[in-house]
């Protein structure tokens, strides 16, 4: 696919609703979170000059001063472990860790300090920072750059993780995340950086609150990230053969919101859970094993997963096998026992 | 600042020998005595500790507690060299430079006892926890000053670190950011040369742990890390340096640890008892009591008082420790976040009826309408 980069201009008051490309909605809002709040800091791995690779960061430097936006050396643990002394310290870091793989090298700090510093001190110290990650796969990169890392942050106690789906979404989201007086992984779904959509810069989204992005009544769709428009693709395939489904958008991984999730399961009965991560001990499971145990009597079939393989992630002319598409979407669905239906 | 000024010096910086008697010094003036004296009480105190700490965990009041015995003049070099609004980024090994900060040796211990992870009020003393994964809170330091110096403040963090600790990657990348951040961080590292049971020359090839600062492009000094005066002096320096926007500084006290690891560590099987007695030679407390005793300003009266204040130091910590805590199960879940998600509080519901059924089952009479909240 061809990537082009949406430059919006910081310097033009935003008005209230508008419309934005993913990759804009963030600038806005790491913007808008800048000026609002002095205790606000970006800077991670050419976020200064360049705008960050993906451009999520441009025109920060020049509107606000390296003191709000900077680069540092090239060190993922050393972004992340001076951002704990940061946010220790009064201020609310917001770090870039440039690729999914590429934020491993900061994994000692963000599962033995970030996520349990309020813990291990009995919330003397918070950690209100986040913890930016271009994620997951879908747009051709090479190795180590595409893989869904959601399952080692949401197993770890203390973090907070969650992943917009649409541009309002991403405004919103990464508004609270950064209100947030605890830490927060947030997982910005690569291929949707250049997909529009309104922008209200108003609304608001509480983190923890699951998004019912389609209704239906015959079977659930649940997703999160990049598989949200995917999982919207296939009920529109759906209805086409007269079914009518309803798509959960999970938004934000954990905490987890079992109670909209439940629900919406309740009232269609079937479930489908869709994540691009390898299946195997991922969120997918923890969200099926999550509506077999509150729904079981509900009902009508098996939930099922439709995920990446238990494959390292597919280089580039792979992934459109490797990936969930619609048709896998659609397998799923139909082998949900529909012929028992009375 | 030249490179040749960034090097260490071939010897470690001495104030007071061995023996006890004073070495000049051009870059590096001996303390007076009044800060020799408070220094002196320190060790005295710091040796006490770390000998009752070791005693409680003979008598099972302790998990494990990591001696710094041998180490007393970088734990109390370290504490004196900050002032009240600085800040100390402790390891685990650092419990006396910790209650030399102000923080009750009870409280010290509660990571060590089991009864929570950290025990004190870490922004009351401006001791942040101690931590256990090593060189990882050397970046957290490199935060810190960072915010400090945004916000004007003259803040000076001080990080300890041992020889191993070196060998890690946060080491390399707090050193780095340190010095292209140029904030107001000095680098302490006791070189006690095991780590466990792996010796220095496993650990780098360097002249000494010194020399690495002039990669990062900061100072390196060396000291020796018996040598209480010494300590002060160097850490004092780096520690001024720091505070008028010198930026930072990599400090390697060589000293020596006189015990095991920990008490669940057996140190006969990687070194000889002839190396551990040679350096009883070298006791920090020995030399500075030879010194003061000499100069005249260490009385027997005053050395009396020192001890007798040392070991109301150790009764009360016996007796805090002897005490067992109420622990509440809530806690575990009280923590985790700011605000208690529904899964979580869930779970506490669980054990909390959980804890109810067992205090119904233990005695059906006395927790008739339910043990446990």
């Amino acid at each position: 696919m061809t990537i082009t980069h949406d430059r919006i201009d910081v310097d033009t008051p935003a008005s209230t609703v508008q419309t934005l490309s993913m990759a804009a909605a963030l600038n806005l809002a790491l913007a808008d979170a800048i000026a609002e709040d002095p205790a606000v800091v970006v800077f991670g791995e050419d976020v200064g000059a360049l705008g960050g690779v993906f451009r999520i960061t441009d025109g920060l430097t020049a509107r606000f001063g390296e003191d709000r936006c900077f680069d540092t050396p090239l060190a993922e643990s050393g972004i992340v472990g001076t951002a704990v002394g940061m946010a220790m310290n009064g201020l609310r870091p917001v770090v870039e860790l440039q690729f999914d793989a590429f934020a491993l090298p900061a994994f000692e700090q963000i599962v033995s300090h970030v996520a349990k510093l309020s813990n291990r001190t009995r919330g003397a110290i918070r950690m209100p920072m986040v913890i930016r990650i271009p994620f997951g796969g879908g747009i051709g990169g090479v190795e180590h750059h595409c893989d869904s890392s959601e399952a080692y942050y949401a197993h770890t106690p203390g973090l907070t993780v969650v992943s917009p789906a649409t541009p309002q979404d991403a405004y919103s989201l990464l508004r609270a995340a950064i209100a947030s007086p605890d830490p927060v992984v947030f997982l910005e779904p690569k291929k949707l950086y250049w997909t529009k959509g309104e922008v209200d810069t108003d609304a608001t989204v509480d983190i923890g609150s699951a998004r019912i992005a389609r209704d239906g009544t015959d079977v659930t769709l649940i997703a999160y990230g990049a598989s949200v428009p995917l999982a919207l693709d296939a009920a529109d395939a759906a209805a086409v053969e007269g079914r009518s489904v309803q798509v959960v958008d999970v938004r934000s991984l954990t905490p987890f919101d079992d109670e909209t999730v439940t629900a919406a399961v309740r009232s269609t009965g079937r479930a489908v859970v869709i994540a691009e991560a390898p299946g195997f001990a991922s969120v997918a499971s923890e969200i099926q094993a999550r509506v077999f145990e509150r729904c079981f009597e509900y009902l009508e079939a098996p939930v099922r997963r439709v995920t990446g393989f238990d494959t390292p992630y597919a280089p580039p002319k792979l992934e459109h096998w490797y990936l969930p598409d619609v048709d896998r979407i659609l397998d799923a669905v139909d082998s949900l026992h529909w012929e028992d239906r009375p | 600042m030249n490179h040749a000024e960034l090097l260490p010096r071939d010897e470690a910086v001495q104030l007071i020998d061995a023996t006890g008697r004073p070495v000049a010094d051009d870059g590096y003036p001996l303390p007076d005595d009044g800060a020799l004296l408070t220094a002196y009480r320190g060790l005295v105190e710091g040796r006490r500790i770390n000998d009752q700490a070791s005693a409680l965990v003979r008598q099972g009041r302790l998990a494990v507690y990591p001696s710094s015995h041998g180490q007393e003049a970088c734990q109390i070099g370290a504490a004196l060299a900050l002032r009240d609004t600085d800040w100390l980024f402790p390891t685990y090994r650092d419990s006396v430079a910790v209650i030399a900060r102000g923080v009750a040796p009870a409280e010290a211990m509660v990571l060590l006892k089991g009864d929570w992870h950290s025990g004190y009020d870490v922004r009351a003393h401006r001791v942040a926890p101690q931590a256990t994964p090593l060189a990882t809170q050397l970046l957290h330091a490199v935060g810190f000053a960072y915010a400090a110096a945004q916000r004007g403040e003259d803040t000076v963090v001080l990080a300890l670190c041992g020889d191993g600790a070196t060998s890690e990657g946060d080491f390399h990348e707090a050193l780095n950011f340190a010095a292209v951040f140029h904030v107001p961080v000095v680098f302490f590292v006791q070189n006690n040369e095991f780590a466990i049971s792996v010796p220095l020359s496993r650990q780098t090839a360097a002249p000494s742990l010194a020399h690495k600062a002039i990669g990062y492009g900061m100072p390196g000094r060396r000291v020796d890390g018996n040598d209480v005066a010494a300590v002060l002096s160097v850490l004092g320096e780096a520690v001024d340096r720091a505070r008028t926007g010198g930026g930072p500084t990599l400090v390697e006290a060589h000293t020596y640890r006189m015990q095991a690891h920990t008490n669940a560590d057996d140190d006969t099987r990687y070194r000889e008892r002839e190396e551990v007695q040679a350096w009883v030679a070298r006791d920090p407390l020995t030399r500075l009591h030879t010194h003061l005793t000499a100069s005249g300003a260490l009385t027997d009266e005053l050395e009396n008082e020192i001890a007798a204040g040392a070991e109301e130091i150790a009764a009360a910590m016996r007796s805090a420790l002897n005490t067992d805590t109420d622990l509440d199960p809530e806690d575990l879940f009280r923590f985790v976040t700011t605000e208690r998600s529904p899964q979580l509080q869930e779970q506490w519901h669980q054990l909390r009826d959980e804890i109810q059924r067992d205090a119904l089952g233990d005695d059906q009479e006395t927790h008739s309408a339910g043990g446990v909240r």
